[in-house]
């Protein structure tokens, strides 16, 4: 097969090494136990630095351009905060040096913690989990525990259909028989189906909001009233904070425990998928139910709070994704109360301005009305896909090719051929009218000549991938060793 | 509130003009569904240089150590400059999740590179690409030998540290934890597990070197154990050792967890990890697998490619009965590690596992010389115990000398550990440091 950029693994060559280190004898471990076989490849240093370079060179990010992926809100990543993540008063700090060693980190955990407070309208925060996901596993044990010590027996944990994927997973994770309730035809929690699902069984409901729609729960009193009133506790997904950032809190809409995406909504870089930073926090209720520990303060000093009654314990080890709490900060302070209002009107307006061009487009509708969205909005080309056969994944395919990332797609799944896009704080005027463009060409060529969009991407480096090829059990690779293997046997 | 210009914000000043073309006049339209409650954020708001200039005196308050003897984790092992500047090019550092493969090879391929090269350190064939610390990893391991086996009861070792047994707890809040006690060196009583194991037991696990340092040379027989009541064996091995000893593959290990931070991971106060997990191949434990696994594939028009796989077990598709909840993972320090690995290589890291094995045998070596000992017989690597003195005393006399201590295991035990940026002076300073202070008390 043609590649690109060779496997690390098949740049090697014997006697070649990347970092200089002494060898040394050592006798005393049992023969039997010594390993021989070792397959790490054997490249030089510049060999390393040209291939990850060239590695690099084959990826998409915010700072090579426009990553409308809803839901994900891929903002800039400002450099300075970076920079001062990696500080070696960060990056070599140890988790158990005396507190007196530490009161740098302690208090940026300390103020970062009451802005996120103050921002979400919540008591207290944890900054442990680690990510978006593992909060919300984190929240669905603390309303596990909670409930158990009030010696109620309540198992069920209320999710809307629209959700996103890790709330169900997480809630059964923790050991919740997740309760899917639909959404009715206007994008929003359907109440009747509410009213008639809780019980005494009801242990939570988990409730984005704005929901993936880009819709705000326009009802969210009424739905925590009924909550509340079966018992139940209120989960809040912070991963679409950025559509009422500044504006609402979940705290004053009555949810009882929030997660925040730092690495979304506060514009810590995705890493390509990580690190991020999940933050959990709570009202008076559950104060005393958060792991531990946390930082608190006695007027002198920082300090690590670890008496909390009631704590569920750990999540992770040590306290946090602390490079990312520092960036996270470092933005807070880039932004002020009112850029962060800024930032969440300039991501609506970019949302609602988008949708109304891209509605007028033929082949494409927005599901659910035409109310005013959040942060994100979600088109359908499911008129597109019936009319022409081109599906919402030969339309990401296409933007490519023009040199656009494209949305998120097929989900949530209750919208067909799904195309979700959310261009944040980030994107200008000038990129949202490209997609626009983009997706007017795109709906012509469909009309025309179908068969064009099916073979996309062209420009890219590398063409469509087959993805059954990449699942199917006989040819699926998944490490080099297997990828020698298969050669060996000729698959 | 006015619109005001902002850096981060290019629409800031063009917003009344796009509203327009919306339809509406006022920005508050836009927002009429939600509920008006005021509050104040009270969040200032600073250039970049006050911003630089603010967090940079607030962490000046933290002390950076020169000389770390500190064991258990993270560690402070020598991390090359060319890691912090290849995984902060923007193109790594800026990007999602690749679910756009076409656009995503440089992200995809990386971490296929790493998935492979963990593979090879514990001659597994399938590893992921990462999840967030190695508690978590252990969690997840059990949680996967529980949805392999249909069973509920897991054996893990009583040695493992509380914070670690507290995250697993979670992990594994509907399952049973069984801990077994630890013979003289540390590690588990095979013959209590023995008696102990039937099948009902999901998942037996243990660590190699032992949480006090100590490399348990009896992992081949454990696995035995296992697999004798069909159990899956989970063995936590520490990556660096693997430069030296056999690795669990090679005695038929089912799933390998371990903690990535030593391979070219800046400590950060415990806030960078990497949580490495690893099985065999056997499609019954790959489809249980969490997380995002990348494979290797081919496009259309027939080039090598990479994208992620068997999605199908993961939360956006399969919600509820996804394998896990995980997402976002570690995958930035996945590529650091990638990075790590890649530069010492085969020989490499070989080298860099007998020089922290050399300095470990030098410190207990010296230690005995001057009448300490270990709290745990056996062969050490990294990680050691010191038994005997007062351990708060003993580090707060080596602050004083710019030293960080060890991590107190009990009153008169502590837990030090070397790695290979050590270099004899420093061993024979602490060990003199050691017998001042034995003399002073």
């Amino acid at each position: 097969m043609i590649s690109l950029e060779p496997l690390i693994f098949e740049l090697s060559k014997k006697g070649r090494i990347g970092l200089y280190i002494e060898d040394c004898e050592i006798e005393e471990i049992p023969k039997e136990f010594l390993r021989e076989e070792l397959n790490l490849p054997e490249v030089s240093q510049i060999e390393v630095v040209r291939h990850f370079t060239r590695l690099s060179q084959m990826n998409w990010g915010v700072d090579t351009g426009p990553y409308p992926l809803g839901s994900c809100t891929m903002k800039y990543n400002p450099r300075i905060n970076e920079e001062l993540s990696w500080m070696d008063e960060i990056q070599w700090i140890h988790p158990l040096q005396d507190i007196d060693d530490i009161q740098g980190i302690l208090e940026i955990m300390y103020k970062l913690e009451k802005m996120l407070s103050s921002i979400t309208g919540m008591k207290r925060f944890s900054l442990q989990p680690a990510a978006g996901a593992h909060g919300e596993f984190t929240g669905c044990l603390i309303i596990r525990k909670y409930h158990k010590d009030r010696g109620e027996d309540r198992d069920e944990m209320i999710i809307p259909d629209s959700a996103h994927g890790t709330n169900p997973a997480s809630a059964a994770m923790a050991g919740f028989k997740v309760i899917e309730i639909p959404t009715n035809e206007e994008g929003l929690v359907d109440i009747e189906a509410l009213k008639s699902t809780v019980g005494k069984r009801t242990a939570g409901m988990m409730l984005t909001n704005p929901n993936t729609l880009g819709l705000f729960e326009r009802n969210i009193k009424e739905i925590t009233e009924i909550v509340h009133d079966a018992g139940g506790l209120m989960y809040y997904d912070g991963a679409n904070l950025q559509g009422i950032l500044g504006i609402a809190r979940p705290g004053d809409m009555g949810f009882d425990i929030v997660h925040l995406n730092l690495h979304k909504t506060f514009s810590t870089p995705h890493g390509g998928g990580g690190p991020g930073s999940g933050p959990i926090g709570v009202n008076e209720l559950l104060e005393d139910y958060l792991p531990v520990p946390v930082v608190d303060f006695d007027g002198n000093k920082y300090y690590l709070n670890w008496n909390l009654p009631k704590t569920i314990g750990k999540v992770r080890n040590w306290y946090g994704s602390i490079p990312v709490l520092v960036k996270a900060y470092s933005y807070l302070l880039s932004m002020g109360s009112n850029g962060l209002k800024l930032s969440c009107y300039a991501s609506v307006v970019n949302t609602n301005y988008f949708m109304k061009k891209v509605s007028q487009i033929r082949g494409f509708t927005i599901p659910f009305g035409n109310a005013y969205r959040k942060h994100e909005v979600v088109i359908s080309a499911e008129k597109l896909a019936k009319e022409t056969g081109v599906t919402a994944l030969d339309i990401a395919k296409a933007l490519i090719d023009k040199g656009l990332h494209p949305p998120t797609i097929y989900f949530p799944p209750i919208v067909k051929e799904a195309l979700m896009f959310e261009f944040t704080d980030t994107e200008t005027k000038e990129n949202i009218d490209k997609y626009i463009e983009a997706l007017k060409e795109i709906s012509d060529i469909a009309y025309s000549n179908p068969e064009i969009l099916k073979k996309c991407p062209n420009k890219t480096l590398i063409g469509r991938v087959d993805e059954v090829y990449a699942n199917h059990p006989k040819t699926m690779c998944l490490s080099y060793k297997m990828y020698l293997r298969k050669i060996k046997e000729n698959i | 509130m006015d619109f005001f210009i902002h850096p981060y914000i290019p629409n800031a000043l063009i917003l009344k003009e796009m509203l327009k073309e919306v339809g509406i006049e006022n920005i508050n339209d836009l927002f009429n569904d939600v509920p008006k409650v005021n509050f104040d954020l009270n969040i200032p708001i600073l250039d970049e240089y006050s911003i630089y200039k603010e967090v940079k005196s607030i962490l000046s308050k933290n002390k950076v150590y020169k000389k770390c003897f500190m064991g258990g984790g993270p560690w402070f092992h020598f991390v090359p400059s060319i890691i912090k500047y290849l995984i902060t090019r923007g193109e790594f550092l800026t990007s999602y999740t690749p679910y756009q493969p076409e656009v995503s090879q440089g992200v995809l391929q990386a971490l296929f590179e790493f998935q492979s090269m963990i593979c090879e350190l514990y001659n597994m064939e399938v590893a992921n690409a990462s999840l967030y610390d190695f508690p978590t990893a252990i969690g997840e391991a059990i949680l996967l030998s529980s949805r392999v086996t249909g069973r509920r009861k897991v054996i893990i070792p009583s040695s493992i540290p509380e914070d670690r047994k507290s995250v697993i707890r979670n992990y594994a809040i509907n399952l049973e934890i069984i801990e077994v006690p630890f013979l003289d060196n540390g590690c588990p009583d095979l013959e209590y597990i023995k008696k102990i194991i039937n099948k009902d037991i999901a998942g037996v696990y243990t660590e190699i070197p032992n949480f006090f340092g100590v490399i348990d040379f009896k992992i081949k027989e454990l696995i035995e154990i296992a697999h004798e009541v069909e159990a899956l064996a989970i063995i936590g091995a520490d990556p660096l050792l693997m430069g030296i000893i056999k690795p669990p593959g090679d005695y038929g290990a089912d799933i390998v967890v371990g903690d990535g931070q030593p391979l070219g991971i800046p400590p950060a106060m415990g806030g960078n990890s990497l949580g490495i997990i690893a099985c065999k191949n056997d499609m019954r434990i790959i489809r249980q697998m969490p997380g995002r696994i990348v494979g290797m594939t081919k496009t259309i028009r027939g080039e090598r490619a990479f994208t992620l796989v068997l999605s199908t077990r993961e939360q956006h598709i399969r919600r509820e009965k996804a394998t896990s909840n995980i997402c976002t993972n570690e995958t930035l320090l996945a590529i650091a590690a990638t990075i790590y690995m890649a530069l010492l290589g085969k020989e490499g890291i070989k080298r860099i596992a007998k020089r922290i094995f050399h300095n470990t045998q030098y410190v207990i070596k010296r230690i005995k010389e001057i009448g300490l000992d270990t709290a745990f017989k056996g062969l050490h690597f990294r990680d050691f115990t010191i038994k005997g003195i007062n351990i708060k005393k003993l580090n707060k006399f080596l602050k004083e000398k710019e030293i960080l201590g060890g991590r107190e295991i009990s009153e008169n035990i502590g837990l030090f550990a070397v790695t290979e940026i050590h270099k004899k002076e420093d061993i024979d300073e602490f060990i003199d440091l050691l017998k001042e202070f034995i003399r002073r008390n």
